[in-house]
């Protein structure tokens, strides 16, 4: 018996991967999911031979990372792969994200599949930032700090939820533990929910430049889309390799190849690269609560999205002012993403304030009000059409 | 399309900008350091080996008194800047601890090409008491750990001066507009023809300067090469391994991108 039939979910995943056909119309922004997949492919294999050689103790990690580096055969590859691995991560998942946006991947009949690619993107998050913390250098000591101390914003029990996940009364060698522990385990949940994410976007086929129904014309994805998904890994190792071989450490912070040192603050406490924009959302609110409370609304209302998506139309090509300000809205968040790396002072604070209240009023009131006003053209401009007949 | 890809090309130059904002905002009181032309730091540039082992000579002679090097060991030199042999010397100059033997005791031996470049202070607080309260950090990944680390360690060594008028410092630290904040506990260690280098090289302040910082970037990153020699490999071979699969692909599609879509309503009314 063929095994695919003894594995009933098995045959769902290769209908899903192998037997199932596409819209003939999608362009080259469709390869980002199938690229990150191979992210994570790349960060799991990384990440496994990594904990081999990796010693999760406040005195030795640091160590034993450049040991990885200066010790273990091609440990620097595999190092330098991780680290940028994360960085490429959530690059292309940016890209992945907004191509939703553009094209209203959200809408129905997509919205699960939306929903879970917004849990898999805060679970992410949450793994790239234990990652960050296990080599132990100083941005990983204080951004540890800065971050965890966020849940001390909690009503009530803040105070002893950080110390609950501290589990001390610092960030120490119990933090560092748990940390590593929950980094190895996180990305095994996210390979499931990539899993769902596949098999609930098998369910009705992927959305297409034009935003029509994806039956109308569809062409198999072996070999067509085996084509050109091998191209796109192609691509996009081309480039990877160009940063971990050449700029290994670019989209890194010096600071952390120091040693972690709970008695010296960096003079500048800035996170990983790609949480920039969220840590300037979270730094524009002035209580800590309210900034808390913003940054994650600033990620789980994307989960509001489907419901607040009024246009009758669903992609922008179709959509002339909601293509305007898709782009704007890009434009904004580089503007978010310079601005978490600025120091707190005139005028970057209130650029901040500004660039917040867009990023929320973008969702909430500029995109249903765009979809209602095109919706009332369409129906003007085809009942001026009747008319004239 | 043109339009997406043009704002795509835009938001290439804006992602580096938002990255390099975050680092340049740092340590905004210090001078930025000069971009030097480092052969070393070029996409495909190496170490210059004689200067790997002139910058040895330097570390050892100069700064190994305050700061250590710990990540390196003496089986690293070999085939960098001492043949095994002298790597073995070297090593066997500086008497290590070991033990403990059979007895229980802790022993003094000479050096093996497997132990670590010796710590110039036993612990931190040695090091502050000796240095005036300031505590000479470890040089192993020095430039790694500083932007633009190679510029910023040399024009540190050779930016001493007298401070500007107004300008205040405290007794036993000294003057440098590139350290962050001006006032560095090192005093300024290079002078010319204070060594002597073994291949004849003048050794002037600024020969000594360049030569320390080619060595500390290997130590901070002794891959380097291969690195760089691997990336060269993957890039050629990706970029034929690209070219053969857009081919493959753009093959594959003919059919679908020479398709006629006939749109034919059945009646007019």
């Amino acid at each position: 018996m063929k095994l695919s039939k003894r594995l009933s979910g098995l045959s769902h995943l290769s209908s899903a991967l192998v037997e199932s056909s596409l819209p003939a119309n999608i362009s080259y922004f469709w390869n980002f999911g199938s690229i990150l997949g191979i992210c994570l492919v790349i960060q799991i294999a990384s990440g496994v031979v990594l904990a081999m050689h990796y010693t999760p103790h406040v005195d030795l990690a640091f160590i034993s990372v450049e040991h990885i580096m200066r010790d273990v055969n091609l440990g620097w590859l595999i190092r330098y792969s991780h680290a940028n691995g994360a960085s490429f991560f959530f690059m292309f998942v940016y890209v992945h994200i907004a191509r939703g946006l553009y094209f209203g991947s959200y809408t129905k009949p997509r919205v699960f599949v939306w929903s879970i690619g917004v849990i898999i993107f805060l679970i992410m998050m949450g793994t790239a930032f234990l990652g960050y913390v296990l080599p132990w250098g100083q941005m990983s000591f204080w951004a540890a700090t800065v971050i965890t101390n966020m849940l001390s914003a909690i009503p009530w029990i803040g105070q002893d939820f950080v110390q609950f996940v501290w589990g001390g009364f610092s960030v120490d060698n119990a933090t560092l533990n748990r940390f590593f522990s929950l980094h190895y385990l996180l990305p095994f949940l996210l390979a499931g929910l990539v899993i769902m994410h596949i098999l609930a976007l098998h369910k009705h086929g992927s959305n297409n430049p034009m935003g029509f129904e994806s039956h109308m014309d569809k062409t198999r994805l072996h070999d067509l889309f085996t084509v050109k998904d091998i191209h796109g890994f192609i691509l996009f190792f081309l480039l990877f390799s160009f940063f971990v071989f050449f700029y290994p450490n670019v989209m890194g912070h010096p600071d952390n190849y120091i040693p972690a040192n709970p008695l010296v603050t960096p003079a500048h406490i800035v996170p990983e690269w790609y949480f920039l924009p969220f840590y300037a959302i979270l730094r524009s609110i002035p209580s800590k609560l309210g900034g808390v409370i913003a940054m994650i609304g600033a990620i789980l209302i994307l989960l509001a999205l489907p419901f607040l998506h009024t246009a009758w139309v669903r992609s922008a090509t179709f959509r002339p002012i909601h293509k305007f300000l898709f782009w704007i809205f890009v434009g904004n968040f580089l503007i978010l993403g310079y601005l978490g790396g600025a120091p707190m002072e005139a005028p970057y604070t209130i650029v901040g304030v500004y660039s917040t209240v867009f990023y929320f009023s973008y969702f909430l009131i500029i995109n249903p009000l765009v979809g209602i006003f095109e919706n009332v053209m369409i129906l003007l401009f085809s009942f001026r059409k009747r008319i004239k007949c | 399309m043109s339009v997406r890809l043009g704002l795509l090309a835009l938001s290439g130059p804006a992602l580096y900008a938002t990255v390099s904002s975050a680092k340049k905002m740092e340590n905004s009181d210090a001078l930025h350091a000069p971009h030097y032309p480092w052969h070393f730091n070029k996409p495909l540039g190496t170490f210059d080996h004689a200067a790997l082992r002139r910058g040895f000579e330097v570390y050892k002679q100069v700064c190994a008194s305050c700061h250590g090097l710990s990540r390196v060991a003496f089986r690293n030199l070999v085939g960098v800047t001492h043949t095994a042999a002298e790597a073995k010397m070297l090593a066997e100059e500086i008497e290590f601890q070991d033990g403990p033997d059979e007895n229980g005791d802790m022993f003094m031996r000479p050096g093996k090409l497997s132990d670590y470049f010796p710590e110039p202070y036993a612990n931190e607080n040695a090091a502050r008491a000796a240095n005036n309260g300031a505590y000479p950090p470890d040089l192993s990944l020095m430039t790694k750990a500083r932007h633009n680390g190679s510029d910023y360690l040399f024009a540190l060594l050779m930016g001493y001066c007298e401070p500007p008028g107004g300008v205040e410092i405290r007794d036993g630290l000294h003057y440098n507009p590139y350290f962050p904040g001006g006032a560095i506990g090192m005093a300024r260690q290079l002078f010319d023809d204070m060594i002597e280098y073994d291949d004849g090289t003048p050794a002037t302040s600024s020969q000594m300067a360049k030569d320390v910082t080619e060595f500390l970037s290997w130590a901070a990153e002794p891959e380097m090469t291969e690195r760089k020699l691997m990336g060269l490999r993957a890039m050629v071979l990706m970029t034929f391994a690209a070219a053969a699969t857009w081919y493959i692909k753009r093959h594959r599609w003919t059919v679908i991108k020479n398709r006629k879509v006939v749109y034919n309503p059945m009646m007019k009314n």
